[in-house]
């Protein structure tokens, strides 16, 4: 038995050398699935509102009679404020042929350069080709934040 | 006995007096429920065609609706069921008013603009001056009976309003209407005219977006014709007619070198290439020199208009297969789960282009169509550069997973031989 | 008194744990060429707990209703960070733990692993492949694209051609007459308690009785051994086996992470109810076998319609599956080779099937 004792005093290197390799192997693959689990668990910057709301805008980033496109899921879509100092915001897609819309501060409407369609300020096409008005989306100021989502079902 | 007065039953006979007055006796008590008494209805309601009067029709009519009766236009008595009291010339009974008096019976009320202000203020009284000014009015003065006239457009004794979807110029109805007379080819014979507009429109875009497409706006017949002063549009006026509404492009057409073209060969603007009734949706295929194209109608091979429809058609079918390609590219990113949204937005922005560009053809120079192209190919060349970064960086994730697989490869080696360690020292150790 | 020995002790003194330990350290599995099928069971309850895992990551994003369900996935897929690592190693997983349950079945009926006395084992296992084979059922729909939702009402509808109670399931498992909001619901609630908590349970009594039985060896190895003594070779548990268990796990994991990294699991399109559904529908290669078949049914046969008489026939033969232990009692005789005869037969024709599928809907 004095063999079995020099040879478990003795320690071979090569079994000191695997033990090390395995134990940082070990550790370095644990560290390789918990990097990606810790990240996942910090919430991205842009939260998720769901599909039917985005943050459109902040307030002072529009003057009185001017409109701006923002994008709403992969649509464009438009948020203006009104002469009168009101926001409303509709889809950007004109209901002719697609084209995006602007508004026109001169014409306080909303005109499509594509065919010169016109929209009125609460979406209902007036002039031209379009065929059916804008879908008009509500707009909710919070704080600084101008939100638009799509109209709750009735 | 000879020279007896209609009252007398002399002229009209008797016994078809007695027998009538024996059925409206008959049937007096249950006879309609007018707000006044109407004898005219109590009869006619029962006769054949033509003098069959339908009385629920007309109580819905608007004149009815309005409290006018049939004593209005036809005069008479209708408190009394002595068919020879009512009738009688003495109460100003004018009796079947005859196709060419029409017109001038409905302008006497309707062109009366104090009377109809008691009605509808905003309602325009100058459908008999304009009528006067149509080609109906203008043959029907000349003694044809034959066209049409107020009560073959609006009805007879049902006539609704204009607004109202059952009123046969409804605009979804007006185009019927007017084939009632202008697609019966015998009918029409005497008139040299086509007879197969009706046809051509209601295969049309035109037609398509009012029926289909539910827009009351989409021109018919009235649009573009007139509707009381129906003259068609000259030659000279057809570019101003469709300009009403296609602005841009009449726009471009009067800068362009067919403006000058046309009027000196007497070709009526856009008729020329999009039909006048047959107006369809035109396609790319529509400008250029190949299968379709009207451009070849005129051009021919080596002059300049055919070197620059073919220049166009080109144009917009490389903007086209531009755009369909990114799209196709990032569709299959987005589909592997990658974020295209911006990218997808920004390529709405070539479509916009493309629908620029296929207006800006009616310049008919290549010119100012290439500057739209070549805008929205710049569009298209980032976002397929999009799309193929998106890609890429989904490839990426697959590298970067290759790190970790090494690792694991090296624990799963690292066992394995610390196994055999392990079990050759067991062994050693068993054997002892 | 070191550390560790006070704690042993004190664990000791409440949980009897040195006679825990002493078990685990006496604990052996028998050593002999069949051995590497030892491994499935193992590696299955491995990705079973990764299942979990990814899956509670999952439910960190996702929302359940068909307006976000979509668009949450890909808010995962596309803005989580590692999102999509996430979400590939759980649907690959549950690939991969249907795969090695449904081998890990076969094995232990080829080598008959369920004779007495661990026909209660077998039970247990069996409710366990039909509980995963739930999970697999009512996560796909989760995603809510077009695949999942058409799948999921022909699955349904399939389920619904049971008869007598038919109807009622597809009510019960539909939450109404159509795939709806109610479906998502329940298939979610389903998805990620009611089956968890089934799972856990019956996958606890399953370890249970495994530790209380020991290890099976197969017939044929087990008559070699009575006969000659010294040839039974065993290796410890612990450290032995545990060594090489963690060395499959690993090995699984590797072949998961690959999987993730070659063939992404795509987001499909959304789901939209009313559309008709596209060419090709078919369900996962795990139900493929069953679809064939009932697609050979002809339309009718006899009083009922193919799909019900298929549905029966699959439901007398899971049945008869379950019970087979308690049909091969002897461990000689007709019943015995019978067993071992309709085992082959059945991994045949799984197997068959499934590439047919394959092969017809390459076509």
């Amino acid at each position: 038995m004095t063999r079995t004792d020099e040879s478990k005093s003795e320690r071979p290197p090569r079994r000191h050398f695997l033990e090390i390799f395995l134990g940082t192997g070990i550790v370095a693959s644990l560290i390789s699935f918990l990097y990606p689990v810790i990240r996942y668990l910090i919430p991205p910057p842009r939260s998720d509102l769901g599909s039917n709301t985005v943050l459109a805008a902040n307030v002072g980033a529009l003057r009185v009679n001017s409109g701006k496109i923002f994008r709403f899921g992969d649509k464009p879509a438009i948020l203006i404020l009104t002469p009168g100092d009101k926001y409303v915001a509709f889809t950007a897609v004109c209901t002719h042929l697609g084209c995006t819309v602007q508004y026109r501060p001169d014409l306080h409407e909303i005109w499509c350069p594509c065919h010169n369609g016109k929209y009125d300020l609460q979406g209902r096409n007036i002039s031209g080709p379009p065929p059916r008005p804008l879908v008009e989306f509500d707009v909710h100021v919070r704080g600084n934040d101008i939100y638009v989502s799509r109209p709750a079902a009735s | 006995m000879e020279g007896k007065s209609p009252a007398q039953g002399g002229r009209l006979g008797w016994f078809p007096i007695l027998a009538c007055l024996a059925f409206c006796l008959a049937f007096l008590p249950g006879a309609g429920a007018q707000t006044a008494p109407d004898s005219c209805l109590a009869c006619h309601s029962r006769l054949d065609p033509p003098l069959e009067v339908n009385p629920e029709a007309f109580a819905k009519g608007i004149h009815a609706q309005n409290g006018l009766t049939c004593v209005s236009c036809h005069g008479g008595d209708a408190t009394s069921s002595d068919m020879a009291r009512a009738m009688s010339p003495a109460a100003g009974f004018k009796g079947h008013i005859g196709r060419k008096q029409i017109p001038a019976l409905c302008a006497s009320c309707h062109s009366n603009a104090t009377y109809m202000r008691r009605f509808n203020p905003s309602l325009r009284t100058d459908q008999f001056s304009q009528y006067q000014t149509s080609v109906h009015g203008q043959l029907l003065a000349k003694g044809d009976a034959k066209v049409a006239v107020c009560t073959d457009c609006h009805g007879l004794h049902d006539i609704r309003a204009p607004t109202d979807p059952r009123s046969s110029v409804y605009p979804l109805n007006v185009a019927k209407t007017c084939a009632a007379c202008h697609a019966d080819a015998a009918y029409m014979k005497p008139y040299k005219i086509p007879t197969n507009q009706y046809a051509a429109y209601t295969a049309s875009v035109h037609y398509e977006d009012l029926t289909v497409g539910s827009d009351l706006s989409a021109p018919t017949c009235v649009t573009c014709h007139g509707s009381h002063g129906a003259v068609p549009p000259g030659v000279t006026s057809v570019v101003n007619v469709c300009s009403t509404c296609h602005v841009f492009q009449a726009r471009l057409f009067d800068r362009s070198p067919h403006k000058q073209a046309f009027a000196t060969m007497g070709l009526p603007g856009c008729v020329v290439c999009h039909s006048n009734h047959r107006i369809v949706e035109p396609t790319d295929a529509f400008v250029g020199t190949g299968k379709g194209a009207v451009c070849v109608n005129c051009h021919t091979r080596g002059d300049t208009g055919y070197v620059a429809a073919a220049r166009i058609h080109r144009s917009l079918g490389e903007l086209q297969a531009s755009i369909r390609r990114s799209n196709g590219i990032l569709t299959r990113a987005e589909a592997s789960g990658m974020e295209v949204g911006q990218a997808k937005l920004e390529l709405a922005d070539a479509q916009d282009d493309l629908t620029k560009a296929r207006v800006a053809v009616h310049n008919f120079n290549p010119v100012p169509v290439d500057k739209d192209v070549q805008a929205g190919l710049v569009i298209t060349q980032k976002t397929y550069q999009a799309g193929v970064a998106a890609l890429a960086e989904r490839d990426y994730r697959r590298k970067g997973l290759g790190i970790s697989l090494i690792v694991i490869l090296g624990v799963v080696i690292g066992f394995w031989l610390l196994i055999r360690k392990v079990e050759s020292r067991g062994q050693q150790e068993a054997k002892k | 008194m070191s550390a560790a020995a006070q704690i042993r002790d004190w664990l000791d003194e409440r949980f009897g744990w040195n006679d825990l330990v002493s078990f685990l350290r006496h604990k052996t599995v028998p050593l002999h060429r069949y051995s590497y099928w030892y491994y499935l069971g193992g590696i299955t309850l491995f990705l079973f707990c990764l299942q979990v895992v990814t899956g509670i990551l999952l439910l960190l994003y996702y929302r359940p209703t068909p307006s976000d369900a979509f668009g949450s996935v890909q808010y995962i897929m596309t803005q989580a960070r590692f999102g999509w690592l996430i979400r590939s190693i759980h649907a690959w997983g549950a690939n991969l733990m249907i795969f090695t349950a449904f081998a890990h079945m076969f094995s232990v009926a080829f080598f008959k692993a369920y004779r007495k006395p661990r026909e209660l084992t077998w039970l247990s296992g069996m409710v366990l492949l039909f509980l995963v084979l739930g999970f697999g059922f009512s996560g796909y729909l989760l995603p809510w694209n077009t695949l999942a939702f058409f799948a999921t009402t022909v699955g349904t509808d399939l389920v619904g051609q049971v008869p007598l109670v038919g109807h009622w399931l597809l009510i019960f498992l539909r939450g109404g007459e159509d795939v709806t909001a109610a479906t998502l619901g329940r298939f979610f609630a389903f998805h990620v308690a009611v089956l968890p908590g089934l799972a856990t349970a019956f996958i606890l009594l399953h370890l249970l009785l495994i530790q209380r039985f020991g290890i099976s060896v197969p017939p044929s190895v087990e008559a070699r051994w009575k006969a000659n003594p010294f040839e039974r070779r065993e290796i410890g548990f612990f450290p032995n086996f545990l060594l090489r268990e963690l060395m499959a796990w690993y090995l699984a994991l590797g072949v998961l992470g690959s999987l993730a990294a070659l063939r992404p699991w795509s987001l499909g399109t959304m789901a939209k109810p009313f559309a008709s559904a596209p060419a090709g529908i078919r369900p996962e290669w795990y139900f493929m076998f069953m679809f064939e078949t009932l697609k050979l049914l002809p339309a009718r046969v006899g009083f009922m319609t193919g799909e019900s008489l298929g549905v029966i026939v699959f439901g007398l033969a899971a049945a008869l599956w379950t019970l087979l232990p308690f049909f091969d009692r002897d461990s000689r005789g007709r019943r015995h080779r019978w067993a071992a005869g309709a085992v082959v037969f059945a991994l045949a024709y799984v197997l068959a099937l499934t590439a047919y599928g394959y092969g017809v809907m390459a076509k």
